[in-house]
């Protein structure tokens, strides 16, 4: 029965892990090559969320539809907004980033409230994915095991593009010196512009997955989006490979300290006390693993090779 | 100002603005408008803040994005110890200023261990995540309200003076923003001030000269996080309750808008920030144009417009209100200081 609960909150916490990849890849992409602090991350994947929830209920409750409508609507968002407002702070310090961004978070949160209104919209799970699949003999939500199946082919598929394609060279070569890049002759402006929608997409995509397990309301980027970059300052800053490792950590570590901690500090402690600081110090468990890892390794996990 | 005051648009400014700040009671009580006294003690104590992490952000570029922990941190000291009977003023400060002190000294060692080599971009986040790991602290704490927040019944008594009187709480507010300014003021002349500044510029000259760089960047921290703290206790008796969301993220990005929108790096613009953002929230959320559907449209959703003012500012003001005026006299070519 525990090894059985426990796997299951494994599994959760791999599908969180997943999830927080696909937000931490663009996030960490958008930071290595263009030296840029995106907050408005969180707002992409609260815009393809919302997307999706429309075009799922514009479109007779088609989840094909819905991520026809996420994914592309995301990416040309991302786009748009990159022209309009971020290209040109690639430049400014990272407070007028920072700053700007927050403003545009401010922006968006408000947008969605204004169309969709305050309450939340719902989307379903879709009709094949509805019921469970069997894992190591365990009942597994099929959705779920969906979302981690699609993170994991993501991740692979934006490895296959980095390490072997031309314009995964190019980006690989952007991120550790954009400057020769562009001396050399590549239009470092357009590389800027598909790395931005890329990595919009795949906040679209997480917006898309996560639409159906959580509520799509406004300001639901926000935890999402800190808790991404707990994963990239936890990973090493700029590195895919650190996102991808650091995603799955902070996700695992997250669900199974929420899970079981308290249970554990019972063992220990006052049932009462237990009680109070189960749930207090699992929720800071993941920012005491992030200082953790900074005050050992200040440049992250797994930081990027120069060279 | 006792020192080498000189008419500048810069002085003019200041003094208008912060002799402005002390009639506000006179004003509000001539009014019967006794709103006014709470808006600008808001005003005053999110000044106080923004003038604190002025410290850090504007003389040393270090881009806290988690500073409203601190003024969480105040809040609740008060907040809990008020629930538990202890309503005296000075037990309340101690006990924030020791917590504070303490979170600030471990919180800031492990954030400014990675200026060094990741530029600043790993402290923005990790300062982030730090208030953002204190703000589920303070919701999972269901003894004190957790996520509903927990109201104060008694504010603080100081013994020589009671908060009861919103007036009281209003010119203690101003008197500690005076004498924060003052004290700012020395500190930036000062040796430290100058190490500080010197490390914005260019740190690893600094620690070739050796400095401790790391314990001057970290002293600033801590000094800037109490300011903060002290900022937190006011609110709480302002506002006779603490919530999480004293500490929620948005707060902490307020502040820093505050510091730009004010100039950053000068003395006044925190000041000036404060004061502008808050009325214009203010102004916004109640502003009136006599078509139904624009003022429902702006009085509902003006927190998107704050959102893309400051896109606005970021493009265009990057000077700021206060830092945009000329520090000089007209004729002086270039900006003295």
């Amino acid at each position: 029965m525990t090894t059985g609960l426990f796997l299951t909150q494994l599994l959760n916490g791999v599908q969180l892990g997943v999830l927080l990849f696909l937000l931490a890849s663009g996030l960490t992409l958008v930071f290595g090559i263009m030296n840029f602090v995106n907050l408005t991350h969180g707002s992409l994947y609260m815009m393809g969320a919302y997307f999706a929830a429309a075009g799922y209920n514009a479109f007779d409750s088609s989840f094909l539809a819905a991520a026809l409508v996420a994914i592309p609507g995301t990416m040309l968002l991302g786009f748009v907004v990159e022209r309009l407002a971020l290209a040109t702070l690639y430049t400014r310090d990272h407070l007028d980033q920072v700053l700007a961004t927050f403003g545009l978070i401010l922006f968006f949160n408000e947008v969605v409230r204004a169309i969709w209104g305050p309450a939340s919209v719902y989307m379903n799970v879709p009709q094949a994915l509805s019921g469970t699949v069997s894992l190591f003999g365990l009942p597994y939500p099929a959705y779920r095991f969906a979302i981690i199946t699609v993170g994991l082919l993501v991740g692979l598929a934006l490895y296959l593009v980095i390490h072997r394609t031309r314009v995964g060279m190019l980006i690989r070569a952007g991120a550790s010196n954009p400057q020769m890049v562009s001396a050399l002759g590549v239009d470092i402006k357009g590389l800027n512009s598909l790395v931005f929608a890329l990595g919009a997409g795949l906040a679209g995509l997480a917006g898309l997955m996560a639409g159906p397990i959580v509520s799509v309301q406004s300001g639901m980027g926000e935890p999402i989006l800190i808790l991404t970059l707990v994963v990239i300052v936890t990973g090493g800053i700029g590195s895919i490979r650190g996102a991808f490792y650091g995603a799955l950590i902070v996700g695992i570590v997250d669900t199974i300290g929420r899970a079981f901690l308290p249970m554990l500090l019972r063992e220990f402690l006052e049932r009462s006390v237990a009680q109070a600081m189960g749930p207090a110090i699992a929720s800071m468990l993941i920012y005491l693993l992030m200082a953790a890892v900074l005050a050992l390794r200040p440049q992250g996990l797994f930081p990027v090779r120069h060279g | 100002m006792a020192s080498g005051f000189t008419l500048t648009p810069r002085s003019v400014f200041a003094v208008l603005l912060l002799v402005g700040l002390g009639l506000v009671p006179l004003i509000s009580g001539a009014l019967a408008q006794p709103f006014y006294v709470t808006l600008f003690t808001r005003i005053l104590v999110f000044a106080l803040a923004a003038l604190g992490l002025n410290l850090i952000l504007g003389y040393g570029a270090l881009v806290s994005f988690g500073h409203a922990m601190y003024m969480g941190i105040g809040a609740y000291a008060v907040g809990i110890l008020a629930h538990h009977g202890v309503t005296n003023g000075w037990a309340q400060l101690g006990a924030a200023m020791v917590v504070g002190a303490a979170v600030a000294l471990a919180v800031g060692l492990i954030c400014l261990r990675t200026t060094r080599e990741g530029g600043g971009m790993a402290f923005i986040m990790i300062t982030l995540a730090f208030a953002q790991m204190m703000f589920f602290l303070a919701v999972s704490l269901r003894a004190y309200g957790g996520d509903d927040g927990l109201p104060i019944s008694v504010r603080s008594d100081f013994g020589l003076f009671s908060l009861q009187d919103p007036n009281t709480l209003y010119y203690l507010s101003y008197a500690l923003l005076l004498a924060v300014l003052l004290g700012m003021r020395r500190l930036i002349d000062a040796r430290f001030g100058m190490v500080l500044r010197g490390c914005k510029s260019n740190e690893r000259r600094m620690a070739a000269l050796g400095f401790p760089t790391l314990r001057y960047k970290l002293a600033a921290y801590v000094i800037s996080a109490l300011v903060c703290v002290l900022a937190g206790m006011l609110l709480a008796n302002l506002t006779r309750f603490v919530s999480p969301s004293y500490m929620a993220w948005t707060v902490s990005g307020e502040l820093i808008v505050m510091i730009v929108l004010g100039g950053l790096g000068t003395l006044i613009g925190p000041v000036a920030g404060a004061t502008a953002l808050l009325l214009l929230e203010e102004v916004l959320s109640s502003l009136k144009f006599g078509l139904p559907w624009l003022d429902k449209l702006i009085n509902q959703h003006w927190l998107g417009l704050i959102g893309l003012f400051i896109v606005f500012v970021v493009l265009v003001m990057k000077r700021g209100v206060y830092g945009g005026l000329p520090a000089g006299p007209p004729t002086a070519k270039g900006r003295p200081k």
